[in-house]
């Protein structure tokens, strides 16, 4: 996971719900890229086409909330979103980001559409380089931040096994 | 230390003296997938190199299946394969299961103290049962299907009292809409709820199912019944393997208690566009194009009972079409030899076989621009049942029914005294 990551913001209000992120009707496929095209087809459908890789979306409460499907993260990561920044997230998407490699920020960052946004991991800080507002966040627990270093959940279970593949 | 459930049963499986707060790496005795989550599991099991632990393994198709179509053809049948090729035993083949958290509920799966994970966020539903049961994404599924354990983080718990009679029409779904809409939709994040109290004590296992299933619906990670004789009851004959009943400490911490009378509680529905946003039955004046009643939510053969007492001897509204969807086989199978199935037909209902189909907006009664569907179901997000311009009204199966004969959104004592 690169340390320091810089993007333009895509702002969103509380309770975004993974059926907004990705509609159950393309749960047809795992392909980040296909999953990517329809990502918040029905809540924001200039999004899919206008994002750009490192972007990041800047969140309110809640996010991710709604059914437990990992093609809602895919989703994001397909379309090239680097980072969420959100007030706070529903559990099962924090940890399905986390198992995939997203990083997702718990911070409140005032922001407009299009503001760049900085965040940086380790120093636990998110900027609006835009308006120059700044917010800290808290790292993670130990042992999720052990994940993240060794590159998600399938690396540390693969060591775990013994597996040398 | 005193403990709550989820401390009791994360200390168990973990073997670690675990209290709130605490990450645990604890073993987890059934790990389930459906066929939309499933193919990613297979696909990072398959990366992993390893064994499976097969007994452990759980593989049900239900959302979109029958087919939807091709791309879901070829998903039901990368299930199918992985099944045969790992040699699972546990996988359930269309017109032989349904519904996958009642289908869990009904072939022994489940049962108190048990540490369930499930690739499905409804897996709260187990908690009904008292066991600690909650949703997870696929690749973590996948690398409990090597393993057989996962991290948690040991979560604070929040409690519940429901005290006095309930109302006649008043239903389990009544009482966690109630919740709901008093604590929000975040209102239990990360948490695990604790319901209890007389009023709770009193209503079916069935009811209480419908409870823990929408925890998830206020963000909670588990939402935990204590178990009883009913409870026992229901496994008799059905549960696989022995098993505990496990209680919470009388003095365990909780992060807050609310009371409610029960007696106060009337059939509620959820106007769009949250579970939250709830308002009394009676109290909501909208006509209806659909009436759904189905889901792992409300889709138990005592809702069926309660919708057809509903429809005997009346027709759907003109205008309206009524679906009622049994959760499983044995579901169905009991709605045939009850007679409902004929109910719900001379009423001038659609019953179909077993599916999750319309409840999340597949297919099989997905919603044109502009229609609006009451429904037993669980979510009414924004094109959650198909037209992002449709509107779903959640509510009890006997609100459901009752607005199928009226043609509107209607208190069920309007129906029937």
């Amino acid at each position: 996971m690169k340390n320091e990551l810089r993007g333009k913001a895509w702002v969103f209000g509380n309770n975004v719900d993974t059926d907004q992120i990705v509609p159950a009707e393309h749960l047809v496929t795992m392909d980040e890229d296909e999953l990517a095209k329809h990502a918040f087809e029905n809540a924001m459908p200039e999004f899919a086409c206008s994002v750009k890789k490192g972007d990041i979306i800047v969140a309110g409460r809640n996010f991710g909330c709604g059914s437990s499907r990992e093609h809602a993260p895919r989703a994001l990561m397909g379309a090239g979103i680097s980072c969420v920044v959100a007030e706070s997230f529903a559990r099962i998407f924090f940890r399905n980001a986390i198992n995939i490699g997203l990083p997702v920020i718990e911070a409140k960052l005032a922001s407009k559409p299009g503001d760049m946004i900085t965040v940086n991991l380790k120093a636990g800080k998110a900027r609006n380089d835009t308006t120059g507002k700044e917010a800290e966040f808290e790292g993670y627990p130990p042992f999720v931040m052990m994940l993240i270093e060794k590159g998600g959940l399938v690396p540390y279970t693969k060591e775990m096994l013994g597996c040398r593949k | 230390m005193a403990k709550t459930v989820a401390e009791k049963i994360l200390s168990a499986k973990s073997k670690k003296d675990a209290h709130a707060g605490e990450i645990v790496e604890a073993s987890v005795d059934y790990v389930m997938v459906n066929d939309i989550t499933g193919p990613a599991a297979f696909d990072e099991f398959d990366a992993l190199c390893s064994p499976i632990l097969r007994d452990k393994v759980v593989l049900i198709p239900d959302h979109y299946v029958p087919n939807k179509d091709v791309a879901s053809a070829k998903q039901a049948k990368k299930m199918r394969d992985f099944a045969k090729k790992h040699k699972v035993r546990n996988y359930y083949e269309v017109g032989t299961g349904g519904v996958c958290h009642q289908l869990m509920i009904e072939q022994g799966f489940v049962a108190p103290g048990r540490l369930i994970v499930g690739a499905d966020s409804h897996t709260c539903s187990y908690g009904a049962l008292g066991a600690f049961a909650t949703g997870i994404g696929s690749t973590e599924a996948a690398t409990v299907f090597a393993r057989g354990v996962l991290w948690f983080r040991v979560p604070e718990s929040m409690k519940f009292v429901v005290d006095g009679k309930l109302g006649k029409h008043v239903s389990g779904k009544d009482v966690i809409l109630t919740i709901i809409g008093d604590i929000g939709v975040e209102g239990a994040r990360y948490a695990s709820m604790e319901v209890e109290g007389g009023s709770i004590a009193s209503l079916p296992l069935a009811d209480r199912i419908t409870i823990s299933n929408m925890g998830i619906e206020a963000g909670a990670k588990a939402c935990m019944i204590p178990p009883d004789r009913k409870v026992d009851e229901y496994l008799k004959g059905r549960v696989k393997g022995r098993y505990k009943q496990v209680f919470a400490d009388e003095d365990a911490s909780y992060s807050d208690t609310r009371e409610y009378d029960g007696t106060r509680i009337v059939p509620l529905v959820a106007k769009p566009y949250l579970p939250s946003n709830v308002a009394p039955a009676s109290e909501v004046d909208i006509e209806i194009d659909q009436a759904y009643l189905g889901s792992c939510t409300n889709g138990r053969i005592e809702d069926l009972r309660i919708a057809a007492k509903m429809l005997k001897g009346n027709k759907v509204h003109k205008g309206v079409r009524m679906l009622v969807v049994p959760a499983t086989k044995e579901v169905f199978d009991l709605a045939v030899k009850e007679g409902l199935v004929k109910i719900f037909s001379d009423a001038g209902a659609y019953v179909s076989g077993p599916t999750c189909g319309a409840c999340l907006g597949g297919y099989m009664g997905v919603l044109a621009p502009g229609e609006k569907c009451v429904s037993s179901t669980n979510r009414n997000f924004v094109g959650r049942m198909g037209a992002k311009e449709s509107e779903v009204y959640l509510a009890s199966p006997a609100v459901v029914a009752a607005s199928a004969v009226k043609g509107r959104i209607t208190d069920p004592s309007e129906v029937s005294r």
